[in-house]
């Protein structure tokens, strides 16, 4: 049952494995579900294990539960325990409702049903005397009072639970959007990682004294790795127009870095477009060094990040004079630039703030030759850590 | 229903959604692995399930030094080697059971009676200690090679985990647990949580505060927002001032140093917002 839903979230990238897809036919199994909220709810903690996949299980769930009509064998169910529950009140139901009942066809009682999921709207119903819900008095619902309230189970009228997936509330913690503000401090959690780069070892004193006396004295010398962060980090980011916002947060984003895990060395630069003879202090491209000084010294365990979209007009990558600002003198084609911070400083990524499906701009392909290249989102951020680590 | 046991406590507001994924966690058997931002009441939710359920909790508070074999038991070396140097009156060198110390695991699987055992924080130790622990919460017993011995559980603890998504956990320990992310709770939920607190709390008052509270949180770039547990000590402060719905709808927050606990935070609101 299901397979399809669960086909589907594979292929939205969430992984959910077998074993967990057979932890819930064991909830079904076992009729630990009853209503199509509750199925919502559990299947997402069974399946989901994390809240980043939220959207995407969302997504899914409204799209495989939204046109599901109510299966026939679940319908026929449902009338089969109508009725016994019927037989078993039927001294105590008032007359006019039993009348009512027996009136409708399963078409109309399929409706009636769908108009009061559709009227409740999303909140979960209890104690109520009208809507669907539990412990009400309505005649629909379970665990209800109405003395002849008709147990709704299983999963039929998965309209309820598919309005609450497509509210979509957990849009925000989707980790493949393009970092902002609110997902800043994940990022810098990803970050935080981007330590260690050293193979020196020190005395671990602690746990020599502990297995010198496991050993009964035996002296036993335990060395771990010197955990001071050598790492060096430099950053270069294309400003100008539509880049600027992207630069602010990606150069807070790594000062803040730098402040809490104190990179060995930080520097960072700017460019337009793409790196030529002067790589900018400032985002307004003002003061500058000469980028073949900046790689000179630069040491090759440097890991460099670019950040850019990498659109531009060919000619501005790969021809001489191909920058648009007539102060810079040019002769060398900015891809050459790249290909000599790649040549000093292999571990280098370029991050990109667009997202491309499909078409993708000439440069971008070019660009992409040379350096790994991440979306500028918390996954992409965290795959090019781990490419630099 | 059988299974349907958990329903909150009197001083816990839990979701209908979280109550039936407890519950669905249960009647599984598996580890009800929980998130949210800090203040959704992750760690009481475990304090909570036990209280209505009527069992023992015990609580397992997990450190960066944490390894998982400390939850079975501890084997103090150090103890006999200096037992063995000057004698000890209550242990006996010669027998190692007497250095041998259950952890909290440990203790949940002996005890006589279901337990419901809180891992708290599991993200703030080593990135393997979560999959060290498989085998124990999977088939529920250790071997301790010291005693050759197997301690199995007399009745299969409740397991409750916490974690502040500090680092990721591993997928095959992922796929034993049901998952749950605590969400922060919307207005109509925290009128509740308040009111357990609170139950003599005037409408109009509730209201006023609620708002306000909102408003804070609002703001993105506090280092860190207040959440419940800042809010029902501002109330407490707000009540005892006996502060009345005109004043509380002025402009500014009274006693703001309640909700807010960062310095950064208090200058940010103070001097760039003209928030006092």
């Amino acid at each position: 049952m299901f397979i399809e839903f669960y086909f589907l979230l594979r292929e939205l990238k969430i992984p959910v494995s077998i074993k967990e897809y057979l932890t819930l036919m064991e909830a079904l199994d076992k009729r630990l579900i009853r209503t199509s909220m509750e199925f919502y709810y559990i299947a997402r903690a069974i399946l989901i294990k994390d809240e980043k996949f939220y959207d995407s299980f969302d997504l899914a769930f409204a799209k495989y539960f939204k046109d599901k009509e109510i299966p026939l064998e679940i319908l026929e169910d449902l009338i089969r325990a109508i009725e016994k529950e019927l037989e078993q009140l039927k001294f105590d139901v008032p007359r006019e409702f039993y009348e009512k009942l027996y009136s409708m066809d399963i078409e109309k009682l399929k409706e009636e049903l769908r108009k009061k999921l559709e009227e409740q709207g999303t909140e979960p119903h209890k104690y109520g005397d009208q809507m669907v819900g539990t412990r009400g008095t309505s005649p629909f619902g379970a665990g209800g009072e109405h003395p002849g309230g008709i147990r709704i189970g299983g999963y039929g009228g998965m309209q309820l639970a598919t309005k609450i997936a497509e509210k979509r509330k957990f849009r925000n913690y989707r980790s493949d959007r393009i970092i902002d503000i609110r997902s800043y401090q994940v990022a810098l959690k990803k970050l935080r990682n981007l330590t260690r780069d050293s193979n020196r070892e020190e005395l671990d004193l602690e746990k020599t004294i502990d297995k010198t006396c496991q050993q009964f004295g035996e002296i036993d010398l335990i060395f771990r790795k010197e955990r001071k962060n050598n790492l060096k980090v430099l950053l270069l980011m294309d400003v100008g127009g539509s880049m600027d916002p992207f630069a602010d947060i990606v150069s807070r984003l790594f000062s803040a870095a730098n402040k809490s895990t104190h990179f060995k060395e930080f520097k960072y630069f700017y460019f337009h477009n793409v790196p030529y003879t002067k790589l900018y202090r400032d985002i307004e491209l003002e003061t500058h060094e000469l980028t073949a000084e900046v790689i000179k010294k630069l040491d090759p365990e440097t890991r460099v990040i670019l950040v850019g979209d990498a659109a531009m007009a060919p000619n501005e990558l790969t021809h001489i004079y191909g920058s648009i600002h007539i102060w810079e003198e040019t002769y060398t084609p900015g891809v050459v630039w790249l290909n000599r911070i790649k040549e000093k400083c292999p571990k280098s990524v370029w991050l990109n703030p667009e997202i491309v499906s499909g078409w993708k701009p000439y440069t971008r392909g070019v660009i992409e030759k040379i350096f790994p290249m991440f979306d500028l989102s918390i996954d992409g951020l965290e795959e090019a850590i781990k490419t630099l680590v | 229903m059988g299974f349907e046991k958990y329903s909150g406590s009197y001083d816990y507001i839990a979701g209908d959604s979280l109550q039936s994924i407890v519950n669905v966690a249960i009647a599984l058997r598996r580890p009800l692995l929980v998130k949210g931002e800090p203040g959704t009441g992750k760690t009481l939710l475990a304090k909570s399930i036990a209280d209505s359920l009527g069992l023992r909790l015990i609580t397992w508070n997990i450190k960066s030094t944490s390894k998982a074999i400390d939850g079975s038991y501890v084997y103090d070396t150090i103890q006999r080697l200096n037992d063995s140097r000057f004698g000890s009156k209550v242990r006996n060198v010669d027998k190692v059971e007497d250095y041998i110390v259950l952890g909290q695991l440990g203790e949940a699987f002996i005890s006589d009676e279901q337990i419901v055992l809180l891992i708290d924080e599991i993200d703030k130790a080593d990135v393997e200690f979560p999959n060290d622990l498989l085998q124990e919460l999977d088939v529920m017993e250790f071997y301790i090679p010291e005693l050759q011995k197997i301690v199995k559980a007399k009745h299969r603890p409740i397991v409750i985990i916490t974690s502040n998504n500090e680092k990721e956990l591993p997928d095959a320990f992922l796929r034993r647990c049901v998952f749950h992310f605590i969400e922060f709770p919307d207005e109509q939920l925290m009128r509740d949580i308040v009111k357990v607190h609170y139950p003599d709390i005037k409408e109009n008052i509730l209201k006023a505060v609620l708002d306000k509270f909102y408003e804070l949180r609002e703001y993105n770039q506090l280092k860190k927002k207040p959440s419940t547990s800042e809010l029902i000590d501002w109330i407490l402060v707000l009540l005892k001032s006996g502060i009345n719905e005109e004043q509380l709808k002025q402009k500014g927050f009274p006693f703001l140093g309640a909700l807010i606990k960062k310095e950064q935070d208090m200058d940010y609101l103070t001097k760039f917002k003209g928030i006092s």
